[in-house]
């Protein structure tokens, strides 16, 4: 009996997720009196998964691309070396492709948009988001193996520093399903997923044209870009920056939305960040109220004062 | 060629969500139901694959009988049979697993369902049912080509776009992106009238049990008030999104 945590890397560095997991993993550990182990893939400082309480990191070495099914095989390889019966990973779009492959591997009980530590460990039961974040289900894992899939920024860092040992993991791995043709990512943009703060921009920026706005508010704060489902229709701005019910979801820190209406389907979408702020001309638009802060005004007048003041706000440090 | 079209009977996007019976079960009351958007965005690539290569495009659902109305949809849009399995969907795997017995029964080249469902939102029925079949399987899937039993797809990962060749059986996760939301069809008098001669059969469910259940719903609480901040005095906000909610 023990937990496991998928801890991702890009690039061989861990990502922010992967010390949220660690942080889930930990609570859960401590609640079942057991030691946290954490799997990854090619991470050069695996170490630092210690900071939130990971005491022993198996690293895989893999030169091919990402697989679903070789990465599941090698998650499930880890599971069994440790004798785990809790594993956690995150909502990264990568996670969500392998982990239903562990879970039928292991005949496991998954469970995603897990939003708090488990409810109790007998039943099992998690408080999960559903709905497109207009509720919440208090499901019961009933399995005697359980995978629990944690929401973005939900459960957030908890530091507990432990000491890491690391060590070379080398399972025998499935046969990669698919071949890699071509990788397009921009590596020198924050993605809508990892983002601490969105910048949204909605129908209300009449054109293509104006979005340098909002790339340079995003840029000052060190954001990402999205957009509403309309903009995306109408090819103003690329299909992967669409966000809301239908699009990606968000659950960033800060979401900043300008000339967004607030239509329901893109508040659900984005409801599980954390503050909203929004910039529209019109004061009854649905958007203020799902907003914690509110600026009536013309986003074309806003906007430019709002890049200027935040430079020399970030200027002072 | 031979496809299936996984289809969720989900609340309309802007339903009104609430819970009954103490909250433990959803007011279906005054709720209309459609097909999943991801469903519908896999459902219309498999008309295109109908329209060019002539392939075979059957649908199915997991459910009781109140689903039939968004299966007969389906068959308007142009599915050319529909399969039911007689059975309240409780958990992704159940779901997966029962589809799984259709499809090995089939013989199905390609299986498309949608990324997630927008109503329990699990995404892991289309990888499940991959893993159950040992078949090729690609997520959040933006475009599909398939020519001599070979299919290249794009998947959507964080930050961009990634091409992968491979064989058939392949499952997808259908996404928005994998068509134009223009080729959307709305179901046609035409449609509609061949929808009712079509076959829709319904198959007892083969008894797997749940791995996980859900006990009880809550709604998130309300929220409070938004904080105006006046137009000319943008500072205002600065300094409330770093002192107050510190998110700068
Ligand atoms: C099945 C379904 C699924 C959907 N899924 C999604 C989804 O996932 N995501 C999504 O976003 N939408 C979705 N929608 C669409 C949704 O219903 C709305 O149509 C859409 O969100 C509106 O986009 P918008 O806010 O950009 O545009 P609009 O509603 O046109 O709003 C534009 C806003 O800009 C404001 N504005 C105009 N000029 C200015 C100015 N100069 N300065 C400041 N503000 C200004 C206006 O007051 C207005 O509030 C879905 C719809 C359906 C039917």
């Amino acid at each position: 009996m023990s937990v496991l945590v998928y801890a991702e890397t890009d690039q061989g560095k861990l990502k922010k997720s992967a010390f949220e997991v660690a942080s889930y993993g930990k609570a859960v550990a401590d609640m079942m009196g057991t030691s946290l182990s954490a799997v990854t893939f090619n991470a050069e400082t695996a170490e630092e998964l210690g900071t939130y309480g990971v005491a022993k990191a198996m690293n895989i070495s893999t030169t091919a691309a990402f697989d679903a099914k070789v990465y599941a095989s090698g998650i499930e390889a880890a599971a069994e070396a440790v004798g785990a019966t809790v594993i956690v990973v995150s909502s990264s779009a990568d996670a969500r492709y392998l982990t239903p492959l562990v879970a039928m591997g292991m005949a496991a009980g998954y469970v995603t948009n897990v939003v708090a530590a488990p409810e109790g460990l007998s039943p099992f039961t998690v408080k999960r988001s559903a709905f497109t974040n207009k509720a919440f289900t208090h499901t019961e894992i009933t399995a005697e193996k359980k995978i629990i899939g944690v929401s973005n920024n939900a459960f957030g860092l908890i530091e507990q520093p432990t000491d890491c040992a690391v060590e070379d993991f080398s399972p025998a791995l499935a046969a990669p399903a698919v071949t890699v043709e071509q990788v397009d990512k921009a590596t020198d943009k924050v993605t809508i997923a990892d983002a601490e703060i969105v910048v949204s921009g909605g129908r209300g920026l009449k054109g293509p044209e104006n979005w340098h706005m909002i790339e340079d508010l995003a840029d000052t704060l060190g954001a990402a870009t999205a957009c509403s489902k309309p903009v995306s229709d109408m090819g103003w701005r690329p299909h992967s920056e669409h966000v809301g019910q239908t699009g990606k979801p968000v659950a960033s820190n800060l979401y900043i939305a300008i000339g967004v209406s607030g239509a329901i389907q893109h508040l659900a979408g984005i409801n599980s960040s954390k503050v909203k702020v929004v910039i529209n001309n019109d004061p009854e638009a649905p958007f203020f109220k799902a907003a914690d802060y509110g600026i009536v005004g013309d986003a074309f007048e806003v906007v430019p004062q709002l890049i200027e003041k935040l430079k020399a706000f970030k200027a002072q440090g | 060629m031979k496809i299936l079209v996984c289809i969720s009977h989900v609340p309309d996007t802007t339903s009104k969500i609430n819970f009954v019976d103490n909250d433990t079960q959803f007011d279906t009351n005054g709720v209309q139901y459609i097909i999943n958007p991801n469903d519908e965005f896999g459902l219309t690539r498999a008309m295109w694959f109908k329209e060019k290569d002539g392939a075979v495009v059957d649908v199915i659902n997991v459910g009781g009988a109140e689903t039939e109305s968004t299966l007969r949809k389906a068959l308007a849009i142009g599915a050319d049979a529909a399969i039911r399995i007689d059975t309240a969907a409780l958990e992704a795997s159940q779901v997966a697993k029962e589809i799984a017995t259709v499809i090995a029964a089939g013989g199905y080249d390609l299986i498309i369902a949608g990324r997630e469902s927008i109503d329990y939102n699990g995404g892991m029925v289309p990888g499940m049912i991959a893993a159950l079949m040992d078949a090729s399987y690609v997520n959040n899937c933006v475009g599909l080509e398939i020519s001599d039993g070979k299919a290249t797809a794009i998947r959507e990962i964080d930050g961009g776009k990634e091409t992968v060749s491979t064989q058939l059986p392949l499952v997808i996760g259908a996404q928005k992106g994998l068509v134009e939301e223009s080729d959307l069809k709305i179901p046609n008098m035409r449609g509609i009238m061949m929808a009712r001669k079509k076959p829709l059969t319904v198959q007892p469910a083969s008894a797997v049990s749940p791995l996980a259940t859900t006990s009880t719903y809550e709604k998130p609480a309300p929220k409070g008030e938004v904080k105006l901040v006046d137009a000319d005095k943008v500072d205002d906000l600065i300094d409330l999104l770093h002192k107050e909610a510190k998110v700068i």
